[in-house]
């Protein structure tokens, strides 16, 4: 079948639908969102139109530039750890059955799919003085008395490394899973150890796929917004936790827009770039 | 890497992705209303209260109810649009894809302030529909990249011989095409419908003070009280996400939904 140009007006009409409904509830919230982030805010959280940049000056202050800087750092090395294990796993994942792959995609699809709320809740309870896991290290006797690991910095990086792994094999596995394998066989052929045959052909092969995932997932860590809440204290709160304070506790819509189109701004830069990345594939990837 | 020290890395990566779960699932099992681990005294009460217990109850009525009509938008969305794409040659086309894929692919608070904005602006904020387009909007992404999938699994010389014995487009979407593509479209369903059931900002930011889902009602909990009833609602929710991918994988390759070649391409 050859697919052929839209002539008709009736053509058009199957895409009106997706068009129109993307339309009016993602293009245009999108564009009053941005409308809102130089309106002037009004006391008792409202907000007036006109056109201001103070929310925007606002940026210029220490303490967004301390979440900034942190909520970066965090998320960058939320990214590096998941890649750390992510990478060996995944590459591990391709080469086993067809049923423990199966076993193992149902497993990490659930996990991703679980609620922040959820995850939060489960290792702030894994990580509490009475039914954490320093009990057990109790029993084993390999600490004295029981310790609250929660809240805190740790607490923060081990939820978001939760929510974020299974999100980072699944970006791999596509990539790993059509890797060449003649490739590892001509490195064993040569003699190479597996593991050195992993370091030194199948990570330098891969090297683009592996920073565009950096970047993906540097993105989503970037849009946690409920760990750092619920696992932190509010030192440890991101720009994505400062948002929905803003906009809901604090009531002030303008700076909260304002703080979105920059995430925006910063996130389709970082897409741009990936895609970029990614865009020339390297020897042996199809 | 030796096998030993292959099994050994993949059981603490089971460990790790397991271990809250156990946790909380032993949490629910409580006499007491206390959240000790492991459980003091042995009950299912907190496990039944999800059920038994109105407020959970219609938590739980209510996170369902607007999954399955978000997922049914999103898909509504995402399948004429994957049909055009395929059917014709239209680059713009590529940019209404775009903007579905964007909302997944930026940070969701992004999604969700565009969506306090909009409800707020037009005067429907609160009304308990709105977090049934703003979910099905938000997850048009999983359906439109399954579906895509699945019309790039057409062989295009199916379609040629059913025109060729005079199909129009209708028949060949009725008789040749949807059954074709129909795993990839509830796949796409089932996707949208787990992750609706788990998401909390854009519910949160829409009728967060008028309709409570199970995430909103876990998160307040968590704020205002804990009860074992929580852990075991999450319990629940990690069965419903398990029962729902296993099923995926049983009437489709699941590898091959999420990129792998299958054998023989």
């Amino acid at each position: 079948m050859r697919r052929s140009p839209p002539q008709r007006l009736a053509d058009y009409l199957p895409i009106a639908f997706p068009a129109g409904m993307l339309g009016l509830f993602f293009v245009i919230p999108f564009g009053i969102m941005v409308a809102i982030s130089v309106f002037k805010r009004v006391q008792g959280g409202f907000y007036e139109p006109s056109f201001t940049l103070a929310n925007y000056a606002r940026f210029l202050t220490p303490f967004f530039g301390e979440v900034l800087s942190f909520s970066l750092g965090l998320a960058a090395l939320v990214s590096a750890l998941c890649l750390l294990i992510g990478v060996p796993f995944t590459y591990m994942l391709t080469r086993l059955g067809r049923r423990a792959q199966v076993f193992w995609l149902i497993a990490l699809l659930g996990v991703l799919s679980l609620s922040e709320v959820i995850i939060g809740f489960a290792w702030s309870t894994l990580l509490s003085r009475t039914a954490g896991l320093s009990n057990l290290f109790v029993w084993l006797g390999l600490m004295e008395k029981p310790e609250a690991w929660a809240p805190g910095l740790g607490a923060v990086l081990t939820g978001l490394v939760y929510q974020a792994f299974p999100y980072t094999v699944l970006v791999l596995y596509p990539a790993f899973s059509r890797l060449d394998p003649s490739l590892m066989e001509a490195a064993r052929t040569l003699g190479c150890s597996p593991r050195r045959a992993f370091l030194n052909v199948v990570l330098p092969v891969m090297r683009k796929t592996l920073l565009a995932t950096f970047i993906i997932v540097f993105i989503f860590a970037l849009g946690a917004y409920l760990l750092p809440q619920i696992l932190g204290r509010p030192q440890h709160w991101t720009l994505s936790v400062l948002v929905t304070d803003q906009a809901i506790y604090q009531s002030n819509m303008p700076f909260a827009a304002a703080m979105a189109v920059f995430l925006v701004i910063a996130s389709l830069l970082l897409v741009g770039l990936s895609v970029l990345i990614s865009g020339r594939k390297g020897i042996g990837e199809q | 890497m030796s096998k030993a020290a292959g099994r050994l890395f993949f059981a603490c990566v089971a460990l790790f992705l397991a271990l809250p779960v156990i946790v909380v699932a032993g949490v629910a099992l409580n006499a007491k209303k206390t959240l000790a681990f492991p459980p003091q005294g042995l009950s299912a009460d907190w496990y039944l209260s999800v059920l038994t217990d109105p407020a959970w109850r219609s938590a739980l009525t209510n996170s369902v109810m607007v999954a399955l009509a978000a997922s049914t938008i999103s898909v509504a969305i995402a399948l004429p649009l994957s049909w055009f794409l395929w059917r014709r040659v239209a680059p713009w086309a590529r940019l209404v894809q775009m903007i579905g894929f964007s909302p997944f692919v930026l940070p969701p608070v992004i999604t969700a302030l565009g969506a306090l904005s909009f409800w707020a602006t037009t005067g429907f904020y609160g009304q308990v529909w709105t977090v049934v387009i703003s979910h099905g909007i938000f997850f048009v992404s999983l359906p439109l990249v399954t579906i895509t999938l699945g019309f790039a699994t057409i062989d295009r010389e199916i379609i040629e011989a059913g025109m060729t014995m005079g199909a129009d487009d209708k028949t060949l979407m009725k008789t040749v095409i949807f059954p074709l593509i129909r795993p990839f479209v509830i796949s796409g369903f089932a996707f949208a419908f787990v992750l609706s059931l788990n998401e909390y900002i854009v519910a949160y930011m829409t009728v967060g003070f008028t309709l409570e889902t199970i995430p909103i009602k876990v998160f307040n909990a968590l704020r205002y009280g804990y009860t074992p009833t929580m852990a075991a609602v999450s319990v629940f929710f990690v069965l419903i996400a398990v029962l729902v991918f296993g099923t995926v994988a049983r009437f489709g390759d699941l590898p091959k939904l999420m990129g792998a070649w299958s054998k023989g391409e």
